[in-house]
């Protein structure tokens, strides 16, 4: 059955307020969700203070200066900063988007909530632990799958069936969608989710690929593919503007199609 | 603590091979849903407010008679694979599967009901 309530050991306590920097014009207020499998203690919300004048401009940058200057355990995973490895995801204000891209200037309120991508194993802070999101990508077998000999220079492909892969390989595998969507939410074990999804059609509309067929096997199944119910917070949240459920309901409509 | 690769845990039992029966029935059942709920809403409407002999009368004839059962019907077993869906979102594993029996049984029984007495009213 599925649980409404948080379990016990995951409430969340008022945590600790960082004292304000001195002589600060412009102030910014960040509520960061804060949880270490060392100290046995639940999560909390700590409350740090920072100079906006002395930041960057987007809230990767304030996390940044708030681990360098107020506190170094604070913990967060970044690399690019340009929104190109995906690996800053987060919740943001209530969205999960990547932080390098989330602009200050975006909040709505006075205080910047972040949190970790909702509904998954916390790993410490605002890291969640993505391995089984992970694995389902490995499932869904991402690469090219091809039964005839290889060709002597390379398998061609036309300027329209390029145009295809289009809105699908961009997908940095952030688990913004994913982490957003109810159905993976209650049913994450089994539904691939919407990464997951829109990557199996980049390799099912590749038009050099040869085990459509397999592919499309793979995914019937009411859990691993029908659990989406086209709700679309996959679409609304993806930091790059990509289209995971017009993915699914173009995989759904393939089924169809070879049923019907 | 079981010891599976991650891997294994995400394929699973891997695929069930099914679920687009599934979508299609409920794509099929809702584009007769759109022409049948107005038809239903018309005849039905025009039946009601009459004496017992009227509304005896009215569904004595085909076409309320015909477009009030196809609307039941089809719309029951709409609903219940909506039902189907929820049940399978929410509840997991033996209670999952016993209050889909419940609600299937609940279903064809109000299927049955309403067309009985679609049929006592008829004839």
């Amino acid at each position: 059955m599925v649980q409404f309530t948080l379990p016990k050991n995951s409430r969340i306590r008022t945590g600790k307020t960082w004292p304000k920097p001195e002589g600060v014009t412009r102030l910014g207020t960040f509520q960061i969700y804060r949880w270490s499998p060392d100290d046995g203690e639940n999560p909390s919300v700590d409350t740090y203070f920072i100079d906006l004048d002395k930041c960057g401009p987007m809230v990767l940058d304030a996390l940044i200066k708030i681990k360098n200057e107020i506190d170094p355990t604070l913990t967060f995973r970044r690399s690019c900063r340009e929104g190109i490895c995906g690996s800053c995801a987060m919740n943001i204000d209530g969205i999960n988007t990547l932080a390098c891209i989330y602009g200050l200037d975006e909040i709505k309120g006075d205080v910047v909530k972040i949190y970790p991508l909702p509904h998954m194993p916390v790993v410490k802070d605002l890291i969640p632990d993505l391995t089984h999101f992970y694995a389902q990508h490995a499932s869904i077998m991402p690469w090219l799958e091809t039964k005839t000999n290889r060709p002597a220079k390379e398998w061609k492909q036309s300027i329209d069936d390029r145009k295809k892969l289009d809105g699908l390989y961009e997908c940095v595998m952030c688990a913004s969608c994913s982490t957003s969507c109810p159905s993976y939410w209650w049913n994450g074990d089994r539904y691939l989710g919407p990464a997951a999804l829109l990557h199996a059609y980049r390799w099912i509309i590749d038009s050099r690929d040869e085990a459509t067929g397999e592919r499309l096997d793979e995914l019937e199944d009411s859990f691993k593919l029908y659990r989406c119910h086209t709700i679309m917070n996959c679409t609304r949240t993806c930091p790059k503007g990509l289209n995971p459920a017009k993915a699914i309901a173009e995989i759904k409509k393939m089924m169809v199609e070879r049923v019907v | 603590m079981r010891y599976l690769t991650d891997r294994k845990r995400a394929q699973g039992m891997g695929s069930g091979r099914q679920g687009t029966h599934h979508h299609w029935q409920m794509i099929v059942t809702s584009t007769l849903l759109v022409v049948l709920v107005p038809l239903f809403v018309i005849t039905f409407g025009l039946g009601l407010g009459g004496t017992y002999e009227e509304v005896l009368a009215y569904f004595g004839r085909p076409i309320p008679a015909l477009i009030t059962g196809l609307s039941l019907t089809v719309g029951i077993i709409h609903l219940l694979s909506e039902v189907q869906a929820a049940i399978e979102d929410y509840v997991h594993g033996v209670a999952g599967k016993l209050t889909y029996i419940a609600a299937a049984a609940f279903a064809y029984t109000l299927i049955a009901a309403a067309l009985y007495a679609l049929v006592k009213l008829a004839l």
